[in-house]
């Protein structure tokens, strides 16, 4: 996987919440045994019409969304499905970044993404980013009034600044191990088969219960 | 200090622990599909990386095997090299495979437990998130991506962060008409879709000890719904005497059973050990659910009615209001009144044994309306014969149904069973995400009883009126 670097990109807004990865990379797609052709696919059935031309209402159907590296999106972005074909289908786009919201506190908590697709997305090198939700609507306003508004991502110093008349800058937290996994660009594999004699010693005396 | 059923499995598989807050698990079984694994195999060759111990690994096809009589033969060239692919790298990295021509194939989550694949205190991974399934049994199982897939076959182990704990009671019994899918679909009603995000739910009380393993797997298989990865129940003699049955080819027995279970008895959450978070829901109180919506948590009780797109706590009114337009809803109109097209019952929610046996009891000496197609899938080759023996599949061909070949068939449009443009379904399945069930397709989720009354009526109807009669 090739480090996480910084850019600064388009932003393309799609205020959904609970986008599920059963619309981001629909399921006739998941046939392929390969890794790469998904990008064009992304968000399927609303970016097409039944005709199989682009849908104009659609946002990444129109400059200068076609071009955009940075999606802003609803909370709970991903859920669904564990399909990897998923972030795959966002990263092949061209998105190297997905924005999404967390609202509420504590145990009414609504994260801005589901579980496995924030796994998957470290993974392949996309990063995710959660924000609070007044920040991620002042970027749909942002977007709104100029469309092509761009944003500067900074994985090092955790921040997202915000290009307009005057520059915003957004902090966001992430964790400590997927931070390193995304600015190396690590091969996981790679890093556990370091720990081939613990995973031995383990299986030395561990029961697995098969005939 | 008191553990939980989570805190024992999870202590039991820690291989190493790292700086960052992550931790090498160990993983006890790996259930695999053709649908997430072929770009893993495909990373294995690449890498030159052989699979660490193959005889952990179990695969079936599920997802795009047509569920005809004629399935031998594949007509979709894309889902036969899907297929193909499984064979050839099942094949190549010495893994088990209960293919399609099986006499075991079935939905990979329900052919884990009848095979005794599934066992408690284990860890269990599949690239699918229904994995949750295999928590009835008191096992660790959660859904994963592709390259975590390719991880597991390279290391048998996996990285994570250890989640959080949620412990959910249902206390109370069920009222008749009530089932373990109303039960969960109420649950995620209450929490939303994103509720059990980063926890591990266990279930327990009354009403959850009173169901069948089977109803068990149906709450379990759900949990991904609400958020949560995984859905544990501890074991108890359910679990042993589900396991003890006599096909059960992977699962321990004789005296290596008698002291599996020994071990097993001691897993369940000790008295006075915490929780992140705990909830109680009165069973008593839970009435037959019917979701409207394109989330398992747009829901309602089958007496509800269509809500206003302000009124929906916890969504936003413009989501309600888009998912209000895909499904062709009025604000307003009663669930009662909807009419529906087709009715799927099958699905690795809810086509196991007891819920044929449920759905067929209303079918039985009915007949479906001329209006609706009935489709009954069963969740394994095992089943299949079953029923058959049972005699089920006569009462559904009987009152007009489709009695079909084990597969995920219609949950997922994976395979030629699915709903066309606009068409309306009354579905035992998991997902009512826009188009999971073809392209323009409605669905709603219902328990298997629910969904036979609809299909004999032409629309939803409330079980509970004819359990009176």
């Amino acid at each position: 996987m090739d480090p996480f670097q910084n850019f600064r990109g388009v932003i393309a807004p799609l205020d959904r919440s609970n986008i599920d990865t059963d619309q981001i990379i629909p399921k006739q797609f998941l046939k392929s045994v390969k890794r790469t052709g998904f990008g064009e696919s992304l968000f399927f059935d609303w970016r097409y019409l039944a005709d199989s031309n682009p849908d104009p209402d659609f946002v990444l159907c129109h400059d200068p969304f076609q071009h955009a590296e940075i999606l802003v999106v609803g909370n709970n972005f991903g859920c669904g499905s564990s399909r990897e074909h998923a972030v795959w289908a966002v990263l092949q786009f061209g998105f190297k970044c997905v924005i999404a919201p967390a609202r509420g506190n504590g145990h009414d908590r609504v994260p801005g993404f589901a579980d496995i697709f924030s796994n998957n997305s470290v993974k392949n090198g996309l990063l995710t980013i959660e924000l609070s939700e007044a920040e991620v609507n002042s970027i749909f306003e942002t977007v709104a009034g100029s469309p092509g508004a761009e944003a500067s991502v900074d994985l090092a110093s955790q921040t997202v600044t915000i290009h307009g008349t005057s520059d915003r800058v957004l902090s966001f937290e992430i964790d400590g191990a997927s931070k390193e996994t995304l600015l190396k660009g690590l091969d996981e594999i790679a890093l556990t088969l370091q720990s081939e004699a613990e995973i031995a010693a383990f299986e030395q005396n561990h029961e697995t219960y098969l005939p | 200090m008191a553990q939980t059923l989570f805190e024992k499995i999870w202590n039991r598989h820690v291989v190493q622990e790292f700086d960052d807050g992550t931790t090498l698990l160990y993983v006890d079984r790996h259930l695999v599909h053709e649908v997430t694994s072929p770009q893993a195999f495909e990373g294995l060759r690449l890498t030159g990386r052989l699979a660490r111990k193959p005889e952990l690994t179990f695969a079936t096809m599920d997802h795009n095997v047509p569920t005809t009589a004629d399935r031998g033969t594949i007509l979709d060239p894309v889902s036969k090299a899907q297929m193909d692919a499984l064979s050839t790298n099942c094949e190549e990295f010495g893994v088990q495979l209960y293919g399609l021509g099986h006499d075991r194939q079935g939905i990979v989550h329900i052919i884990g437990p009848e095979l005794g694949i599934t066992l408690p205190g284990l860890t269990m991974v599949c690239g699918d998130s229904h994995t949750s399934t295999h928590g009835a049994f008191g096992t660790l199982a959660f859904g994963i991506g592709t390259s975590e897939v390719e991880h597991v076959l390279a290391t048998q182990t996996l990285r994570q962060k250890k989640p959080q704990t949620f412990r959910v009671t249902f206390t109370g019994s069920l009222s008749e008409g009530a089932t373990a899918k109303d039960m969960v679909l109420k649950l995620i009603g209450t929490i939303g879709v994103a509720g059990g995000t980063g926890y591990v739910i266990e279930y327990a009380g009354d009403a959850i000890r009173d169901l069948s393993m089977e109803g068990r797997m149906t709450v379990c298989n759900m949990t991904i719904e609400a958020g949560a990865r995984a859905g544990m129940i501890a074991p108890d003699e359910k679990t042993f005497d589900f396991i003890a049955q006599i096909d059960r080819p992977f699962a321990p027995k004789g005296e290596a059973l008698e002291r599996a279970v020994a071990n097993w008895q001691t897993l369940p959450t000790e008295d006075g050990a915490e929780f992140h978070r705990e909830l109680e829901v009165d069973a008593s109180q839970i009435a037959p659910q019917v979701t409207w919506g394109t989330n398992p948590g747009m829901v309602t009780d089958v007496t509800g009615k269509i809500p206003d797109p302000q009124d929906v706590p916890g969504c936003n009114p413009n989501d309600v209001q888009k998912a209000l337009e895909y499904m062709g809803l009025e604000v307003g109109k009663a669930i009662t009144d909807l009419s529906v097209d087709t009715v799927f019952i099958g699905s690795c929610t809810n086509a196991r044994m007891e819920d044929l046996r449920r759905a067929a009891k209303v079918l039985d000496g009915r007949k479906v309306s001329d209006s609706v197609r009935l489709l009954v899938v069963p969740g394994s080759a095992d089943i299949r014969r079953e029923a058959e023996d049972e005699g089920l599949d006569k009462i559904f061909t009987g009152a007009g149904g489709e009695w079909r070949f084990a597969g995920c068939s219609m949950c997922l449009g994976m395979n030629p069973d699915q709903l066309k443009p606009r068409e309306r379904c009354a579905s035992t399945s998991n997902r009512n995400f826009e188009g999971r069930q073809g392209k323009g397709g409605r669905t709603h989720l219902v328990s298997p009883e629910m969904a036979a009354a609809a299909a004999i009526e032409g629309h939803f109807v409330d079980i509970r009126d004819w359990m009176k009669e």
